[in-house]
């Protein structure tokens, strides 16, 4: 009874993991920024789950949709090089999968000594929430962010316009 | 129900696979790719944690990640287009100079 929910929790979280795996190890880049999409909208997933709708459909617009074809249009912009596989070092792998497991057993060993808590069970207005929070609570630091958004508008066309323009 | 520190284990590993491709990836976009992985973890977390808080503010403070994760991916972009064109490749070996 117990271990139920933990079905499509497990299924997705291996989808997952095997998707970022696939995006850390596939040799083509557009393979990888394919498998990145599919991870983006496997962890929208993982939001329904957590009963995050409103989330869940931002990662999906902005994520999914928009960061994914970004990052398609610079691969095939730079096509030309990557097109010849830059290879990996294999001293350097083996001290980066040392690195990164040392501190994946560092987080693990800090989760497993935290109190087991649950998620809450489901709100209804859990997207209304989240609005007051933005307009009343967060409401500065809102605004801050769109200011955010213009100077790096203005600084991306910046650094990658042509010289001679 | 699902326990939040099961939540907090996949973003873990998560976290782990990007930092290995950032360690491992000698092309730019290879490892921008790997650090929207590690972003994207981050993002699980501040959720899970979010919801067993029940007030809204972690969730709130993962769409703010969101905006500004997307803010730095467009600005990596530039740069991206700006190595390539100014010195023809997107390998970080070859980008050392870029400092100063």
């Amino acid at each position: 009874m117990s271990w139920l929910p933990m079905v499509p929790f497990a299924l997705l979280a291996s989808a997952l993991l095997a998707c970022a795996w696939c995006v850390v190890t596939s040799d083509d880049l557009v393979h990888s920024v394919l498998w990145l999409a599919l991870t983006l909208v496997v962890t929208a997933g993982v939001y329904v789950q957590l009963q995050a709708e409103f989330i869940a459909a931002v990662q999906v617009l902005l994520y999914a949709g928009g960061v994914a074809v970004l990052m398609i249009f610079a691969v095939l912009l730079t096509k030309r090089l990557t097109g010849e596989r830059i290879p990996h070092e294999s001293g350097n792998r083996v001290r980066a999968a040392l690195a990164s497991l040392s501190v994946f057993g560092l987080l693990t060993a800090f989760i497993l000594r935290m109190p087991a808590s649950y998620a809450q069970p489901a709100q209804r207005s859990a997207t209304k929430v989240l609005g007051e929070r933005f307009l009343v609570d967060y409401a500065l630091p809102f605004e801050v962010l769109s200011v955010l958004l213009v100077a790096t508008m203005i600084g991306a066309i910046v650094i990658a316009r042509k010289e001679d323009a | 129900m699902v326990p939040v520190s099961s939540y907090m284990l996949l973003a873990a590993g998560m976290f782990s696979m990007g930092l290995y491709g950032v360690l491992t990836r000698k092309n730019v976009l290879g490892i921008l790719l790997s650090v929207e992985l590690m972003a994207n973890a981050v993002n699980v977390n501040l959720v899970a944690i979010g919801r067993s808080l029940g007030d809204g503010r972690g969730e709130a403070f993962a769409l703010f990640a969101i905006a500004l994760t997307v803010a730095e991916v467009v600005v990596g972009l530039a740069i991206v287009i700006f190595l390539h064109r100014s010195r023809r490749s997107i390998d970080v070996d070859q980008a050392a100079s870029m400092h100063g």
